[in-house]
């Protein structure tokens, strides 16, 4: 399996990894079982995502993933990252093997997690900006 | 890259030296066709037999008894022609172990599509059959029994002379997948009572795509392969020369040389092990601690996963595999570490270090040295570990 000179970047170099001590969004999605957890922290100020950090029990996509959807989100207004998509993550990454696509989706999904967990903490209904929500993400179905 | 350290000799190995040389000539000058009627072809056909002679005598068996495949897979495969003809003598059982290699338990799937019944026998925790579970799964109709002599995850070496004498009491067929355990352990098909065998070259330094399958004389064999008349009548197409001869060159030196080679992998192999349990906190051995391949350490580490583990330890020069799903092609954990109890997440943390005659004692500093800080960085990283520090959730151990 064949990962790109931008993944490989991202998982050995990874950008923001750790905690962020008062968060204002936290979001964790996955599993041990699948063996995938990925966990965002955000830190969000007059609705802009000042900070992002991540910690990630995962493969090198999973890793390198968290890496780039962190960095993309940064610095950017709540409205952009609600709109990132996982398709976005996986082209700023030169492209994933299709196996390793579905780490693209989960961290789409720690994000919207993250930032639904932001509204519930200021008293807003998330589902109007981050939709529907599944709790678990079932294993890769294969 | 600082320098490479190759410990995964149990995907496969380096063709050695010898080999080489032994094969090279049929790689170049010594084409000729093995079934050609002139001397030139002659040639190449001595070559094939003097190495079935080779591999014969390594495994005590008659060479008439061995027939050159593709490899381990295409041998173990076999197993589905010699179940579809005891069918016919209303055999219509075969008996297993949930952690044999891949090509054997599809093959045992294929088999049930067909019509056949097959019992998988479970494993204790470490990966271990007894033998008396064997005796007690044969039944009136059970045709063969094919347990693996050791097992290519965990390095488990099975009782295979027991289980042999288990299936010739009570007239059964007694199949060993012995891929791992060829030109590693001693192989006596007469003393063991065995009497089909499957073994491939490129896990004893050998090439890839060549192995052998050993079966009795007196057992009917039919073609998994129809064609030419090549091993006499029973597996068709131009032989693969220069791979029959590394196969059997590769086989002779390694049964030579086993006793002290065993010996120094062995050693290392304890030095691993040890070092990597005394010096990473909350890891533990998959497999047992003695009675296993002398150069296989399978090691689970909690709260991180495998694949990024092997993706640290290549950036570090080292070679390794792992039974994560991630690492897998087909996303699925390994089964053997399933089997044997882990929980998802420990399978999901394990890494296999193989070592061979070809690894030294630096390789093995080396690797004691990267890995602490490998796997202390992505447990840095992890959720899971955090979880795990809080006591939040733990694995049994």
């Amino acid at each position: 399996m064949m990962y790109s000179d931008k993944v490989w970047d991202h998982f050995s170099n990874p950008r923001n990894v750790g905690e962020i001590a008062d968060a204002d969004g936290v979001g964790e999605v996955g599993n041990a079982t699948c063996g995938d957890i990925m966990k965002i922290y955000l830190k969000i100020d007059n609705g802009i995502i000042t900070d992002a950090k991540f910690k990630t029990f995962g493969c090198g996509a999973a890793i390198a993933t968290s890496s780039m959807a962190t960095e993309m989100i940064k610095g950017k207004p709540i409205s952009e990252a609600l709109k990132l998509t996982n398709k976005a993550v996986v082209e700023a990454l030169d492209g994933l093997p299709p196996v390793k696509v579905h780490c693209s989706v989960l961290a789409e999904q720690a994000i919207k997690h993250a930032l639904a967990d932001y509204y519930r903490r200021n008293g807003i209904d998330p589902t109007p900006f981050v939709g529907e929500l599944k709790e678990e993400e079932a294993c890769h179905v294969h | 890259m600082e320098r490479f350290v190759y410990a995964d000799n149990a995907a496969t190995t380096k063709i050695s030296k010898p080999v080489l040389d032994a094969m090279l000539p049929y790689l170049t000058e010594q084409y000729g066709n093995p079934s050609s009627l002139y001397r030139f072809g002659n040639q190449a056909k001595r070559a094939i037999e003097t190495a079935r002679k080779e591999v014969a005598d390594v495994l005590n068996a008659d060479p008439f008894e061995i027939i050159f495949t593709g490899g381990g897979s295409e041998s173990d495969n076999w197993l589905k022609e010699i179940m579809h003809s005891l069918k016919k003598k209303g055999k219509h059982h075969m008996i297993t172990s949930v952690v044999e290699h891949h090509a054997l338990l599809h093959s045992a799937q294929r088999l049930e599509k067909d019509g056949f019944e097959v019992t998988y026998l479970p494993v204790d925790h470490e990966g271990q059959i007894d033998p008396e579970a064997v005796r007690q799964a044969i039944r009136p109709e059970t045709g063969l029994v094919s347990i693996m002599f050791a097992n290519n995850e965990i390095g488990t070496l099975y009782p295979i002379e027991q289980i042999g004498a288990i299936c010739r009491q009570a007239g059964v067929l007694f199949h060993t997948d012995a891929v791992q355990a060829a030109g590693h352990v001693k192989i006596d098909v007469k003393q063991m009572n065995i009497d089909l065998l499957s073994l491939s070259a490129h896990k004893f330094h050998g090439p890839k795509g060549v192995g052998a399958f050993y079966c009795r004389r007196g057992i009917p064999l039919t073609n998994l392969i129809d064609g030419g008349a090549q091993e006499r009548g029973k597996r068709a197409g131009t032989e693969n020369v220069a791979g029959i001869v590394g196969l059997g060159a590769a086989l002779r030196i390694a049964n030579e040389e086993l006793e002290q080679t065993s010996a120094k992998v062995s050693a290392m192999r304890d030095r691993l092990i040890d070092g990597i349990l005394t010096t990473i906190p909350q890891c533990r051995l998959n497999g047992p601690r003695q009675n296993r391949l002398p150069g296989n350490c399978n090691i689970s580490f909690l709260g991180v996963e495998g694949e990024s583990l092997l993706l640290r330890l290549d950036l570090a020069g080292i070679a390794a595999s792992s039974g994560s799903a991630c690492a897998s092609s087909s996303l699925d954990p390994s089964h053997v570490l399933l089997a044997i109890g882990l929980p998802h997440e420990v399978a999901h943390g394990s890494v296999r270090f193989s070592l061979s005659d070809f690894n030294t004692e630096d390789d093995v500093t080396y690797i004691l040295e990267k890995l602490p800080e490998i796997v202390s960085t992505l447990r840095s990283m992890s959720p899971l570990w955090e979880e795990m520090q809080k006591g939040q959730v733990s694995f049994e151990q």
